[in-house]
């Protein structure tokens, strides 16, 4: 069921458009090198109820930007689908022999290692800030944690852009979607910092989980266990996997 | 044996009825043609047959894999040129070729040499490492009739196959497709609306309109049964004598005069002038011109549904069908 091949030329296709379009990767990282450049410079010297002193705002941060880099990138990924139904590419693609699940994973395949590749790039940069980089071992992991993050965003763009056919419904969702679940995650701060209902959305927001492990892993300070967020991480993973399959494989091409 | 079974396939987009209870079947090796204006419901029974779409009821036998039932088969049987462009303009033109084949899983070395081939056939050989982004629109179309035939489908669905081409690409795509059908014996299903494309090409033809098959049949038997030929006639002094002579004849179907021209309907008109030419010899009618018309399938179609093709006009309105068609489906 599952064919290597197809899996591959999907994934080198994103790889080669995704050299070709500079525009693209300035674009992906700028709104994370924004983010990381103000609000780590800007509130360096600020005390952040819930954050330990002796940690630091920018160290703190850091994973957290990361998280959003992933997030944003992977929801790119369902953008791609809906570029390419809209422009007649998707279904030479349903045509061929390559299996719907095959077909799904070298989406996912290409998605993550974009998304991968961003994140890494946000993470040397965020030395030239001050960021104080962990082990290599440590990095190893977190690149993993990434991973799993970017699995989960992946495939929920994957379901939305089989649900929603057309760019601009799927953009409308996906920005609602997407800066709710930034601002909800403790990307910026502390979730306990936020009002009682509102935390309640924050945990079940994948991305809060996704970037407590990166900050347990990273510079050894989560809300949870490091086990039990790659569980839920995991878990979610796996979940959406399915969840992606079975649309695109329900919905129809056209 | 069949290539391809149709039973009673319909499709329904809310109240629009695209596809309308159509059956018909298709021989292993032969060109079939889908003919009918823009809108008529063509391109939705390839997109049934090529599984893009499911059918709302009915079904369909695929090289013998049923459509619903066994879709991944039905794909590895096929190759398909869709009427809307379908290339990646982000790759170059030997990208999106050398994609679509390894999808196929055609080895390196066989791939190198049949992307050789197809840019051949459709004169790409120097644009092939242009990205698409930069092709004109007959370039495009070009490149993606090279995709759907670097695989050597079975069975080779085109969909407005030469739409938009230039006279000389057309004819050579033509050509091409002809020696795939001879060579390879792929069945090849094609639409189109171009009437002497279907007559070229096609060894049967089906007349679509309105989502049903109104006529079935070889273009020659078609253009038979429909319409005779027209002799027209230009002849000096009176033409009661000839009239007369040429009534109860069974090869004559219609005839009217008007002073010195006469217009025949009749049955196999190169066979038959000589008879004319007898008869109005014996009835003493002096014929100074005559002139030999014979039916095109356009005039089958203006026959069968009382409109002729509807091209740019159809295709307008084809195209407001086609959006209402689109949302329908959100």
């Amino acid at each position: 069921m599952i064919q290597f091949t197809a899996i591959y030329v999907l994934w080198l296709r994103e790889m080669i458009k995704y050299v070709r379009a500079k525009s693209r990767i300035v674009g992906a990282v700028a709104m994370p090198i924004f983010m990381l450049v103000f609000l780590g410079l800007g509130f360096r010297q600020v005390e952040v109820p819930g954050i330990p002193g002796e940690i630091g705002y920018i160290q703190y941060l850091v994973p957290g930007i990361l998280g959003m880099t992933i997030l944003f990138s992977s929801a790119y990924t369902g953008m791609g689908v809906i570029m390419d139904r809209q422009y007649g590419f998707l279904k030479e693609v349903l045509v061929t022999p390559a299996s719907r699940v095959s077909i799904v994973i070298g989406m996912m395949a290409g998605g993550a290692t974009i998304s991968l590749i961003q994140a890494t790039m946000m993470m040397v940069l965020s030395v030239l800030i001050g960021f104080r980089l962990p082990s290599l071992p440590q990095i190893a992991i977190a690149i993993v944690i990434m991973l799993l993050i970017s699995v989960i965003f992946i495939n929920i763009g994957l379901t939305l852009s089989s649900v929603l056919k057309d760019f601009h419904g799927f953009n409308m969702i996906i920005n609602f979607i997407v800066f709710p679940l930034f601002l909800l995650s403790g990307a910026l701060f502390p979730v306990a910092n936020l009002p009682g209902v509102i935390r309640v959305f924050s945990y079940i927001d994948p991305l809060t989980y996704g970037v407590d492990a990166l900050r347990g892993i990273m510079i050894g300070y989560s809300e949870f266990s490091l086990a039990m967020d790659i569980a839920i991480l995991a878990a979610l993973g796996a979940v959406t996997v399915f969840m992606s399959g079975y649309f695109f494989q329900k919905g129809e091409a056209l | 044996m069949n290539a391809i079974v149709v039973n009673e396939l319909t499709k329904k987009f809310g109240d629009l009825i695209a596809v309308d209870n159509v059956s018909f079947s298709v021989k292993e090796g032969e060109l079939f043609g889908l003919l009918g204006p823009n809108g008529a419901g063509k391109t939705t029974i390839i997109n049934m047959l090529t599984t893009l779409l499911v059918p709302t009821s009915g079904s369909a036998l695929i090289a013998g894999f049923d459509i619903r039932n066994d879709p991944d088969n039905v794909r590895s049987n096929i190759g398909i040129i869709f009427q809307d462009p379908s290339l990646d303009i982000g790759l170059t033109g030997r990208e999106n070729l050398e994609f679509h084949a390894m999808m196929y899983n055609i080895g390196a070395e066989e791939r190198r040499t049949r992307i050789a081939e197809v840019l051949s056939v459709v004169h790409l050989e120097n644009k092939a490492d242009t990205l698409v982004e930069y092709y004109s629109g007959g370039m495009k179309r070009r490149l993606e009739i090279a995709r759907g035939l670097i695989h050597y489908p079975r069975v080779l669905f085109l969909d407005e196959p030469t739409l938009g081409l230039d006279a000389q690409t057309r004819r050579s795509i033509w050509d091409y497709i002809r020696n795939l059908n001879r060579e390879y014996k792929t069945t090849v299903i094609l639409t189109t609306h171009y009437m002497e494309e279907a007559d070229y090409l096609c060894e049967r033809i089906a007349i679509i309109d309105n989502g049903k098959i109104i006529a079935l049949d070889t273009p020659q038997r078609l253009k038979d049964e429909y319409k005779s030929d027209s002799v027209s006639l230009t002849i000096e002094g009176p033409s009661d004598p000839l009239l007369s002579g040429l009534k109860g004849k069974e090869w004559v179907r219609e005839i009217a005069a008007d002073n010195g021209n006469v217009l025949l309907k009749v049955i196999n008109g190169e066979d038959n002038i000589p008879h004319l030419f007898q008869i109005a010899h014996a009835t003493g009618v002096v014929i100074s011109s005559v002139s030999l018309h014979k039916p095109s399938l356009e005039d089958v179609f203006i026959h069968l549904t009382g409109a002729s093709i509807r091209e740019e006009d159809g295709s307008k309105r084809a195209g407001m069908r086609e959006k209402h068609r689109r949302r329908m489906m959100r």
